[in-house]
């Protein structure tokens, strides 16, 4: 299915947040994850299905003022 | 020192942690500054080792000092609730540099926008940072919205202009005696920042001036001194400043020599 990774059109079979994480090798990095503009805590992604046309924002911290 | 949210920090500078040469110098200017507070901001992360967010991590939790998030960029406060909720997950703080920016050309905070986010933001056991202007209705909406610091800035994000409206500044130091400020953005000389703690300011957040100094390092050990000399002054009660002189050298007993 079609989603939006970080703002990338792509093409995915995860079913899940978490598999979709696991798929992008982030599956033990220390990122945080929003669904469509809303906020996804950690523990809620493997229950998170992911559906066509979804955008997926996955962040970590860096530099900043 | 200054005391947000019932926590006592080490030093009145909060450095932020963009713009340097290097992680080493990064590290180097941290330990000059002997800042307590290092600002950080969500980006994205990509896949396989890629995005370098995790290296990044280690080196911030590195420095010894606690880590405050900031919603940098934000222009929503939708964009602004989210990206602090990710921040509060990833770091473990309810801390947040609240940033909700208006006019981008100058990185203004959208002050309308800025009060509904801390005021969601609060309700949801955030201890919010606000970056405002030194508005006094503004800032006393923001202490009703729930936030116990504000952070006026002293000019544009990056400027180095120093602190463009100064009785702006002294008012709203009169006018909340007893609510922690902070000078937010705009310092670029270890004279400004040195100018607001004689305000009677409790800290001074900055970034570029030190990242982008010829000398990061040497440059973060100028605005920590700055900031001691400027808290000590204020603590010493300078006199007031008046138009005519006043000789400072007795006129009494001075010899008849006309």
């Amino acid at each position: 299915m079609k989603l939006t990774i970080n703002g990338e059109p792509r093409d995915s079979a995860a079913p899940t947040l978490a598999a979709l994480l696991e798929a992008e090798g982030l599956g033990t990095a220390r990122v945080a994850t929003a669904l469509n503009g809303q906020f996804v805590a950690a523990g809620l992604r493997a229950q998170t299905a992911l559906a066509p046309g979804d955008a997926v924002e996955i962040v970590a911290p860096m530099q900043g003022g | 020192m200054p005391v947000f949210y019932g926590t006592e920090v080490a030093s009145p500078l909060m450095l932020g942690t963009a713009g340097y040469p290097s992680p080493a110098i990064l590290a180097e200017a941290f330990a000059l500054s002997g800042a307590g507070i290092a600002t950080v901001s969500l980006r994205r992360e990509a896949g396989h080792g890629l995005g370098g967010g995790q290296d990044f991590l280690r080196l911030v939790e590195g420095l010894g000092v606690r880590l405050l998030p900031n919603t940098a960029g934000c222009h929503t406060a939708r964009e602004a609730i989210t990206t602090a909720q990710m921040a509060r997950e990833l770091l473990g703080t309810d801390w947040i540099k609240l940033e909700v920016i208006g006019a981008t050309d100058l990185l203004a905070p959208d002050v309308f926008a800025l009060v509904e986010a801390a005021g969601e933001l609060s309700a949801q056991g955030f201890k919010v940072f606000p970056y405002c202007t030194e508005d006094l209705s503004v800032c006393e909406r923001l202490l009703r919205a729930g936030c116990e610091v504000l952070m006026p800035w002293g000019a544009p994000i990056g400027s180095g202009l120093g602190l463009a409206h100064p009785q702006g500044l002294r008012a709203l130091r009169a006018g909340f005696a007893e609510v922690p400020l902070v000078v937010d953005a705009g310092i670029g000389l270890p004279s400004h920042a040195a100018a607001a703690m004689e305000m009677g300011f409790d800290a001074v957040l900055l970034n570029t001036a030190v990242a982008k100094a010829g000398d990061p390092a040497q440059m973060a050990r100028a605005m920590a001194l700055a900031l001691e000399a400027g808290r000590a002054a204020h603590r010493a009660d300078p006199i007031e400043p008046r138009q005519m002189a006043v000789p400072s050298t007795p006129v009494i007993g001075k010899a008849f020599l006309a």
